[in-house]
């Protein structure tokens, strides 16, 4: 999976790195002491359960808000956003878990928004249209119609519509705000699938996710959170997906939810047993890493 | 991943589109239901009123038409952009009555009259458009509000400043010629008159749908009415956009009050109240959405022509008026009913 691409680009300095940053909103701590990087070609997941600090994290990269502690750098640069538009021009592109999209627009229109190609006083259509299907298509999409209204997409889909967007409008960094979160399991693998090719195409990725199985197939480093701090990062090489589950889940938390639910009785204490099973095998896990779960992403279409 | 997709390739023009039919086509578009309303309208007054074949009496109702249809335009891009205007309707005779009144008082010549017009109405699109943006208060209220205001100007004003209800007439006033010429006239082809402001109204909608469909302005408006977030998501102006829309149901309510007031010389102060609905309605008759981001110009133009139809299909068929509305509001229920029916069905063959 490690491309020779990817170790020429490895020299080269992080497209965006974060040394211990942190935000504080008043006397509220919202995020303290996170570093992480992302590099060109590069997939780093940032994990963590409802109120981690995930949010706060996009909103500094993003350039919606300043870091109040340490730094931001961009390919080496310290920088300071005022705004997304700054951080759009830098090439750091946020895809939203709302996508922004117009449901009843088009796909080209939608694809185009904002940016849209003109001649003289009217648009181009012909050449939306078709950079439109055809930058689809380099996505492995294959639309049945641009004009249809991306209401009418499936959710994978449109989280790709908006992806492609990005990447056609020169995005070197794309932070994807849980963009499986609301998929079934076929569409988030679709998804997985983009944000693997995005990579390939030597984009650096930074996946939001709370599913630990949706990051480790196609991760190479992972920000764990919990409460505003980090608590672990790392390569690949240095842990499981397993590892990774139980550092999500918190093995003891399970334990003691386990714990909760057997008191309770009848049913509960049927789903109880099975937690604690899970809770063990978490604790002690060293299976390979993601025998199961990994996608044979060798040879994606081009 | 999408080994099924893959496994067979598919044909050129894939399967997934053979389905739809072109009559699945033409009724998906948003005009489709007020193309049909129109259609059987026509053809319901072309068979009780015999005067309604006339091509004269046809032209004339185009003309009736084109006073609405003149406000229909800009008030259903406005609505595709998210937002109402309440005051369009009394707007259209605030305009008519400065002119008129400021031209009389001040023994100006008549076009000072108009550009000073010009003037107020593109400060109350103005003002209509910078409140809702700055304060987020829905155009609903805040266009109501200026209808009351601009209902209670027209009245007070006129009745203070001429003594009367109405302006007073302003046919020996200089330029009042060449400004009729301009907004009021008509021309004589094959035997039928043709007034020009149905050449105004026609144009106007080929512009409305070449900037709708064609130009980036256009996209822009389906965005701020779709999803105004999205749009300021990817950069689109969005307060600009909304002003610049109630500065366009601005200046064609001062152009449909120019041609109003040229074609009879006087304003009645009371004048164009209920209009506001009527644009409206023909503009949702004419497949806009209520909620906005979807509709059509030509659509709109086909509500208006409904409007005009009706209104003057009834004269000619020698019923009693004050049915009017109530035929209307029936008719307006059942285009309405047949669009939703239809947009339904085009939909599930999607």
């Amino acid at each position: 999976m490690t491309s020779t691409l990817q170790d020429q680009k490895k020299t080269a300095e992080p497209l965006v790195r974060l040394t211990k940053a942190g935000k504080h909103y008043g006397n509220i701590i919202a995020l303290s002491d996170i570093s992480l990087e992302v590099g060109s070609g590069e997939v780093t997941c940032v994990l963590g359960d409802n109120g981690a600090g995930k949010s706060t994290l996009i909103k500094i990269i993003a350039g919606l808000h300043q870091p109040s502690e340490g730094t931001y750098e961009v390919e080496g640069q310290p920088v300071s956003f005022d705004s997304p538009r700054e951080a759009l021009e830098r090439g750091i592109a946020t895809v939203y878990q709302d996508l922004a999209v117009c449901p009843l627009m088009s796909v080209w229109r939608n694809f185009f928004l904002g940016n849209e190609v003109r001649k003289g006083p009217r648009m181009d259509i012909p050449f939306m249209k078709k950079t439109c299907k055809e930058e689809m298509l380099a996505m492995g999409i294959d639309l049945r119609d641009v004009e249809q209204p991306i209401g009418t997409l499936s959710g994978g889909e449109r989280q790709c519509v908006a992806i492609s967007r990005a990447v056609y409008y020169g995005a070197k960094v794309l932070i994807l705000d849980e963009p499986t979160a609301a998929l079934g399991v076929k569409q988030s693998g679709i998804v997985l699938k983009y944000i693997i090719q995005a990579r390939e195409r030597g984009l650096g990725v930074i996946f939001i996710t709370h599913n630990p199985h949706h990051a480790y197939p196609v991760g190479d480093r992972f920000l764990l959170l919990n409460r505003g701090r980090s608590i672990g990062y790392y390569e690949k090489s240095q842990v499981t997906r397993d590892e990774l589950t139980g550092l999500m889940a918190g093995g003891s938390e399970l334990e003691q939810l386990s714990h909760e639910l057997e008191s309770a009785g009848g049913e509960a204490a049927s789903v109880a047993a099975l937690l604690e099973e899970e809770a063990e095998e978490l604790g002690t896990a060293s299976h390979g890493p993601g025998t199961t779960h990994e996608p044979s992403t060798g040879n994606p279409p081009a | 991943m999408s080994d099924t997709l893959e496994a067979a390739p598919p044909p050129r023009l894939d399967e997934r589109m053979g389905r739809k039919s072109p009559l699945a086509r033409v009724f998906a578009r948003p005009e489709a239901g007020a193309l049909a309303g129109a259609i059987i309208i026509y053809v319901f007054f072309f068979a009780v009123a015999p005067s309604f074949r006339n091509a004269n009496s046809f032209s004339s109702t185009l003309y009736v038409s084109s006073t609405y249809g003149l406000m229909v335009a800009p008030v259903a891009l406005l609505m595709i952009g998210g937002e109402f205007d309440l005051s369009a309707g009394v707007a259209v005779t605030s305009s008519a009555l400065c002119a008129s009144m400021f031209s009389y008082e001040f023994t100006t010549n008549v076009w000072v009259g108009v550009l000073v017009a010009l003037a107020l109405s593109l400060t109350v699109g103005f003002l209509n458009g910078w409140i809702v943006v700055k304060t987020g208060i829905p155009s609903f209220l805040v266009t109501l509000g200026m209808f009351f205001m601009l209902q209670g100007l027209n009245l007070a004003l006129t009745q203070t400043i001429t003594n009367q209800v109405a302006s007073p007439s302003i046919s020996n006033i200089q330029g009042f010629s060449s400004a009729q010429h301009v907004f009021a006239s008509s021309f004589t082809i094959a035997g039928v008159n043709i007034r020009t402001s149905i050449i105004y109204w026609i144009v106007l909608v080929a512009i409305a749908t070449f900037i709708l469909l064609r130009t980036r302005i256009g996209n822009w408006i389906f965005s701020v009415g779709g999803s105004a977030p999205s749009a300021r998501a990817v950069g689109v102006p969005v307060g600009k956009m909304k002003i610049g829309l109630f500065m366009a149901v601005g200046l064609l309510a001062w152009f449909t009050g120019m041609v109003t007031l040229f074609q009879f010389n006087t304003i009645q102060s009371g004048q164009g109240v209920g209009n506001e609905f009527v644009y409206i309605i023909a503009a949702v008759v004419g497949g806009c959405l209520l909620t906005g981001g979807y509709g059509s110009a030509v659509g709109a133009a086909l509500g208006a022509l409904i409007f005009g139809m009706v209104n003057q299909g009834i004269i000619y068929a020698g019923w009693d008026p004050d049915w009017f509305t109530f035929f209307l509001g029936a008719l307006l229920l059942g285009v309405i009913l047949l669009n939703n029916y239809i947009r339904r069905r085009a939909e599930a063959n999607r």
